[in-house]
């Protein structure tokens, strides 16, 4: 067994995924929890969940999208790490 | 940095801007400094009235936002500013939910020992609360809705803060 916080090979190691606005509606998800995979980047995430989400994922890949990663924006080439929490969000419209 | 620390809320209450600015300046006599600003400089945001011609009148706003970033984006908005100009301190509302046309949707107070730094700063908020703040707009007309879309103008207006670190 893995010792406690020692991800080893097998075990997954989870990161949050949130949706807002009218990425959210499009996708019908508002949450949800996937596996990191290793040396990912929010880009390539972002194709990936594209790919999960079928024909409605395609929104994900338009240009506007933006991402932060832990409550910062960031871009594409963004690394990710295990108990990060993504969102995906059109532009902004506050204020 | 600010000599009074800036009290940032979002919230889906009502607020009332003659309200904030008394309790701005109780929080400055609090602080023993109850006439060092020598301006507040204050801008209040509404929902206005629209008529789109296939949706017809608008009946609501609805705002999102992501709670957790949405505190974040203030602050670094704050600092940002507090970087640029001399400021003693600034309070910064945000409704969410629905709202109707006429109805407050934003503060923003801004204290300063002059009204240069007062002006800039709660004009610098604004533009950037516009652009970098994770909160959406849903318009919901008599017949439909849609979501606002990010304009160009105010992504223009930003540049115009190209010196502000």
């Amino acid at each position: 067994m893995p010792k406690p916080g020692w991800p080893g090979r097998r075990h997954r190691v989870p990161i949050d995924v949130l949706y807002f606005a009218s990425l959210r509606e499009k996708l019908g998800c508002d949450a949800e929890t996937v596996s990191l995979v290793e040396g990912e980047t929010v880009g390539q995430l972002a194709i990936r969940l594209a790919g999960k989400h079928g024909e409605a994922g395609q929104v994900l890949l338009e240009r506007s999208v933006r991402a932060a990663r832990n409550q910062t924006l960031v871009d594409s080439g963004e690394l990710l790490a295990a108990g990060d929490e993504v969102a995906f969000f059109p532009p902004v419209t506050g204020g | 940095m600010f000599s009074v620390d800036p009290v940032l809320t979002v919230q889906a209450g009502d607020f009332c801007p003659g309200q904030e600015q008394r309790e701005l300046q109780a929080r400055l006599v609090a602080a023993g400094i109850p006439a060092e600003a020598g301006a507040i400089a204050a801008f209040t945001g509404f929902v206005r009235s629209e008529r789109d011609s296939q949706g017809g009148d608008l009946l609501a706003l609805e705002i999102e936002h992501y709670p957790a970033m949405t505190q974040v984006a203030l602050q670094h908005i704050c600092a940002r500013a507090a970087g640029q100009w001399r400021l003693i301190t600034c309070r910064i509302i945000h409704r969410v939910g629905r709202m109707r046309p006429g109805e407050h949707i934003v503060l923003v107070l801004v204290a300063s020992a002059h009204r240069a730094d007062a002006f800039a700063a709660c004009e610098f908020i604004m533009d950037f609360l516009k652009t970098s703040a994770p909160f959406w707009k849903k318009a919901c007309f008599e017949r439909g809705e849609r979501w606002v879309e990010a304009c160009a103008r105010d992504e223009a207006r930003l540049r115009r803060w190209k010196d502000v670190d």
